[in-house]
């Protein structure tokens, strides 16, 4: 019996940015222009003492009501977020006692952003494969709306807040299968938030260029991911022992559409095989995958024993990506 | 590689920009008012998908003019 994934809810927070609310902030950036440039209709953003923490668990808790999932069963924790509401403790301890969990539980935080929630999934394999765990529960969360100035339209454009939970297990059908990872820190200054946290002291300082707030190099990006993913996308069919007409479905980190559209270009993915789902719900980093999946699965796009090739890229730089056969 | 055909491909990848109002001295961060973080990254996707190799975007904003830019695409073939 092989690790899979079992079941996918999602939590957005409940105030909306959308486009006709960035128009009347930026006159000059009209809702026809954002929504041709990014894709994106509107995103969901935290309020003033929504945290990650908060979005995470009401994601888990939505996961445990609406699959019937008894807390006790689950026997390990796994957070991943850029925007953690502590530097110590651990948020999945928080989780643990917030969701009432049992004491016996493994919990750990990782901090990845859009490649996280395939770096979750190969740890959530590799534990249940291990005989380590038994019934995972990975949660990606996310709130960069914290770290945009309120200048900053593109960024603000794009990313949006929210938080997903995963229940991987044993499973009778279905598996994840191989998985491909790859790393280049010297992409690092091209997404960052520089001051904030121990290299850096915070400049109180209101300029929109401050190292207070994310920076993002949206070409610097564009151009790393032109020559990364359609080698992932190869590697992955390799590995897999696969071509593209066994895959069902391809779902990329939702970044933003006309890099997906030129990647699946490039790549030779057919319009009807590559998923989008981010007009509603903008960036949300590590949520984009888990979030466009479960969206997949419950409108009856794939359906048992189709194989979806999930891949993963971005800050960091970080990138990863599987096939699993649902 | 033909620098009459760069400049068409430089026109069709941007965006409301017509043909004609283009010349190999155009500025393009300065003379093209469509010139914005898009414009950069259609430039950088054309070129990989006619040109068949990935410049950055440090290229572009280092070249000047379209026949600066054609130079440097040249050289890296």
């Amino acid at each position: 019996m092989n690790a899979n994934i079992k079941a996918i809810s999602y939590y957005l927070p409940e105030k909306i940015l959308s486009n006709d609310d960035l128009s009347e902030e930026f006159p000059e950036w009209s809702v026809e222009k954002i929504t041709s440039k990014t894709g994106i209709k509107k995103r969901h953003i935290a309020d003033k003492t929504e945290t990650s923490l908060d979005l995470g668990i009401k994601s888990a808790n939505k996961l445990l009501r609406e699959n019937n999932i008894e807390p006790t069963s689950i026997d390990y924790i796994i957070f991943c977020t850029q925007s953690p509401d502590y530097y110590l403790p651990t948020s999945a301890c928080i989780i643990q006692n917030e969701l009432g969990l049992t004491t016996s539980c493994g919990a750990i935080d990782f901090n990845l952003g859009c490649s996280g929630y395939i770096y979750g999934l190969s740890l959530s394999k590799a534990l249940i494969e291990s005989g380590q765990a038994e019934n995972v529960l990975l949660i990606t969360a996310e709130t960069y709306s914290k770290f945009l100035h309120r200048e900053d339209k593109s960024n603000r454009s794009i990313f949006g807040d929210g938080a997903t939970s995963t229940l991987l297990s044993k499973c009778e059908t279905g598996s994840i299968l191989d998985f491909v990872l790859g790393t280049d820190g010297s992409g690092k200054d091209n997404l960052i938030v520089k001051n904030g946290a121990l290299r850096n002291k915070r400049e109180n300082n209101d300029d929109i260029n401050s190292g207070d707030y994310l920076y993002m190099s949206g070409s610097e990006i564009f151009v790393f991911t032109l020559k990364m993913v359609p080698m992932v996308v190869a590697g992955l069919l390799k590995k897999n022992k696969m071509q593209m007409e066994d895959i069902d479905l391809v779902i990329f980190h939702q970044a933003n559409k006309y890099m997906l559209e030129t990647l699946r270009k490039k790549i030779n993915i057919p319009e009807s095989k590559f998923y989008y789902f981010l007009e509603e719900v903008g960036n949300t980093v590590s949520s984009t995958i888990p979030i466009a999946l479960s969206n997949a699965i419950k409108s009856k796009r794939v359906c048992k024993g189709n194989k979806i090739m999930l891949v993963g890229f971005g800050v960091g730089y970080s990138w990863g990506g599987t096939i699993i056969e649902i | 590689m033909e620098l009459n055909e760069f400049i068409k491909n430089f026109a069709d990848a941007i965006d409301g920009v017509d043909l004609a109002s283009l010349s190999p001295n155009t500025n393009y961060k300065n003379d093209i008012e469509e010139w914005d973080s898009l414009a950069v990254m259609t430039v950088l996707a054309m070129i990989d998908s006619e040109y068949k190799i990935v410049i950055s975007g440090e290229d572009v904003e280092n070249c000047n003019t379209i026949s600066e830019l054609f130079e440097l695409v040249k050289n890296r073939q």
